[in-house]
């Protein structure tokens, strides 16, 4: 080609339009594919709350973590989650679309000392009420979040984590089925203290056997990821202890 | 003629053995270390590579003429990672699962040394038919790599494959475990692949002298 591509001017020119041209492409597929990104995530956002009550596809082998299929978890959600709330300055409203507050926005807004909304589930399977409590922290290298939920005597019915970028093998392990159904049946309480759960290396009950000493086992390798976890819990069920201790079973 | 001519299929094959991008060029070890820790990630993050590289060195190619080189860097920069979000946005819209899986590996893929160090190499000076093949070759040869650090390091630090448990149940001490056998808790940390791939450097080189540089 007959341009001299050393030149200052060339390069500048060059540059310019490479960004225009690779900018107006990302802006283009991002307003495109926008719209069906959040779809997918609202319906992951459902499928994660009704996992923590245990609405799922679970088998009964201890093997992968299945979800209510994405074509049917508008209607399961709208079938167990009776009653979504939004907790805010110590007040109590329902709000149909609580799901969709984005925790991380509000607790940036706490740290700030602005006022926030904090949102709750109410459900029910087979009789039984699940609080379910939304919960977001940090683990190794970026954000963890998922949901807790509790009955009536602050026993866990079922918890769910995700996480943005711990380590395959190691961190990311905290969505597995093995470390998430040891959570079934600890209680958050330690008296009347709300305790969370630990996430303890040096517990020697890998199978979790001991349901009341606040404890599960931790994973091999991933010591910073489980306390973030240990410690997402603890937070979040203090955020929310003033609600839950209007419910609880004394 | 034929579609590949004896030239093309060694730019596929060298980077498996003899050229190997991690145990010869020394490319792309960071992330052999980070992610072999369970042979699935090992597999997604082969075949995450294989397309972007592939992909990668065509555009590249196709752009040779026309790169500045006082910021051909920062364009090959620009390039992979444009082609990454392309691809991480698409599955996010249409594969929404398969992108939660892959989200750990975006990150990496963009800075993997292996895709600049073939764009710089390779792709700049070749035409782009050349260029696909040599990033698919090199991708592959990673991508064994990766494959073999993730099998034994899942093997022998976990007692399980793909999750799941071929050397029986270390908690309940059936199969393998029963006889006294113990995981290596030291294979699922990132030492071990340096270990690991250390083994297969020497393997490598011991069977092809060629290999070994005189000092």
């Amino acid at each position: 080609m007959a341009v001299d591509t050393d030149k200052n001017s060339y390069t500048v020119i060059f540059a310019a339009v490479m960004v225009v041209v690779v900018g107006s492409i990302l802006a283009f597929l991002a307003s495109g594919l926008g719209p069906q990104i959040k779809e997918n995530e609202r319906f992951a956002t459902q499928q994660n709350i009704l996992y923590a009550m245990g609405v799922n596809e679970n088998g009964d082998d201890k093997g992968n973590v299945s979800q209510i299929p994405t074509d049917k978890v508008e209607a399961e959600f709208t079938t167990y989650i009776k009653e979504q709330l939004v907790l805010e300055d110590g007040k109590t409203t329902p709000d149909e679309e609580a799901y969709l507050i984005d925790l991380k926005k509000q607790l940036a807004a706490k740290k700030k000392g602005e006022s926030y909304k904090l949102p709750l589930f109410i459900g029910e399977k087979d009789g039984k009420s699940s609080y379910i409590i939304p919960m977001y922290g940090k683990g190794l290298w970026d954000a963890i979040w998922g949901y807790i939920a509790l009955d009536e005597t602050m026993t866990v019915q079922g918890v769910y984590f995700d996480h943005k970028g711990e380590t395959a093998g190691l961190g990311a392990n905290i969505k597995m089925r093995y470390f998430m159904d040891d959570f079934e049946g600890e209680s958050i309480l330690d008296g009347t203290r709300y305790a969370g759960i630990a996430v303890a290396k040096g517990n020697n009950d890998p199978l979790n056997n001991t349901k009341d000493d606040n404890e599960v086992d931790a994973l091999a390798g991933a010591t910073i990821t489980g306390n973030g976890v240990a410690v997402m819990i603890k937070e979040s069920v203090n955020l929310y202890k003033d609600y839950l201790e209007t419910i609880r079973v004394k | 003629m034929a579609l590949l001519t004896k030239k093309d299929t060694s730019l596929i094959l060298d980077p498996l053995a003899d050229n190997n991008p991690i145990t010869i060029q020394v490319l792309g070890i960071c992330s052999a270390l980070a992610i072999t820790a369970e042979l699935e990630a090992s597999i997604v993050m082969a075949i995450s590579v294989i397309f972007v590289m592939g992909l990668g060195n065509v555009v590249i190619s196709l752009m040779r003429d026309i790169i500045p080189s006082k910021i051909r860097i920062i364009v090959q920069l620009i390039v992979v990672a444009t082609l990454v979000i392309i691809v991480d946005q698409v599955l996010k819209a249409y594969a929404y699962e398969l992108s939660k899986t892959l989200g750990a590996f975006i990150g990496l893929i963009i800075t993997n040394c292996i895709i600049m160090g073939r764009f710089e190499a390779f792709a700049l000076a070749n035409g782009p038919w050349k260029s696909f093949l040599d990033g698919i070759g090199n991708a592959l040869g990673y991508g064994v790599i990766l494959i073999i650090v993730g099998f034994f390091r899942e093997l022998l630090g976990s007692g399980t494959l793909l999750g799941y448990p071929v050397l029986g149940d270390p908690i309940m001490k059936t199969g393998l475990f029963a006889t006294g056998y113990e995981n290596n808790g030291f294979m699922i940390l990132p030492p071990a692949a340096l270990i690991v791939v250390g083994i297969l450097i020497w393997v490598q080189r011991s069977k092809n002298p060629a290999l070994i540089e005189d000092n």
